[in-house]
């Protein structure tokens, strides 16, 4: 799975304006409910699943990167998003670091499959330290949906 | 530093296993944690392979690139003093707790 199969790149947000975990949550979520991604009314209950999932063990897994999700009912398609803060967000990361990358993934619950698909693309782009370096980079939205694409079509960038 | 290096290369065993992931969500996030922590107490090194890749089982990161669906198969190789304990370990955390999560088949009767 490629990330314009699964990525709102309309609601990626180049620089939020929250910088703690919940707060950047709240915002990444709204983007998504803008974009009319999450279903009507659905909005907090996704927010509040993903800060609850959060609670349980931070995703937030070193070298500047998070990535909050959740399964949740009332999602009929996964979707996901991008935010970056170059201020740095408190995530509670395993290494204690700030987190400069936010990707935010929300599926249904009835398609574990496609959730570690998407999963696994992430990861696969997000361990490489040159994407990691270049996302962290980008200024504009345009920026962040050229780079997703590019490192899809290349992965050794 | 140097002469532990020589020590431990004399006791170095090398197992391997293939378990398949039991539950119905599949190796997504959490598990990946589980797998990572359990396998952090030990000191053997720790691979874990499916047909793609093979990955370090130390690293959360590299553990959720794997995307192993359940049913998948997957090859866990352990190299150090203690790595046929890793494996029973690794092994009944996969196959016999499959992480604490339901099967495909308690899912559907919750």
């Amino acid at each position: 799975m490629k990330f314009p199969d699964f990525v709102c790149f309309k609601a990626v947000i180049p620089q939020l304006s929250a910088t703690d975990r919940d707060g950047v949550i709240v915002e990444l979520v709204t983007s998504l409910d803008k974009a009319r991604k999450l279903g009507r009314g659905n909005r907090e209950k996704i927010t509040q699943a993903i800060i609850k999932r959060e609670k349980e063990a931070s995703t937030g897994i070193g070298k500047g990167v998070a990535v909050p999700h959740a399964k949740h009912p009332a999602i009929k398609n996964m979707v996901a998003v991008v935010g970056l803060n170059s201020g740095g967000i408190d995530f509670s990361s395993l290494d204690k670091q700030p987190v400069y990358s936010v990707i935010l993934l929300v599926s249904p619950v009835d398609e574990p499959d496609k959730h570690l698909q998407a999963m696994e693309n992430i990861f696969k782009h997000l361990q490489n330290e040159k994407f990691r370096k270049f996302l962290r980079q980008c200024q504009t939205s345009e920026q962040i949906e050229d780079l997703l694409r590019e490192a899809d079509e290349n992965p050794s960038l | 530093m140097r002469m532990q290096t020589g020590h431990d290369s004399l006791e170095k065993v090398a197992c391997e296993t293939t378990v398949e992931i039991k539950n119905a969500d599949g190796l997504h996030m959490r598990p990946a944690m589980q797998f990572v922590d359990v396998a952090s107490r030990f000191v053997s090194d720790i691979t874990v392979s499916n047909n793609e890749n093979t990955v370090d089982g130390k690293s959360i990161m590299q553990m959720s690139m794997l995307a192993a669906s359940c049913g998948t198969r997957l090859k866990i190789k352990a190299e150090g003093p203690d790595a046929q304990e890793a494996l029973n370990v690794l092994r009944e955390l996969v196959e016999d707790k499959h992480f604490d999560e339901p099967t495909p088949k308690e899912k559907k009767t919750q």
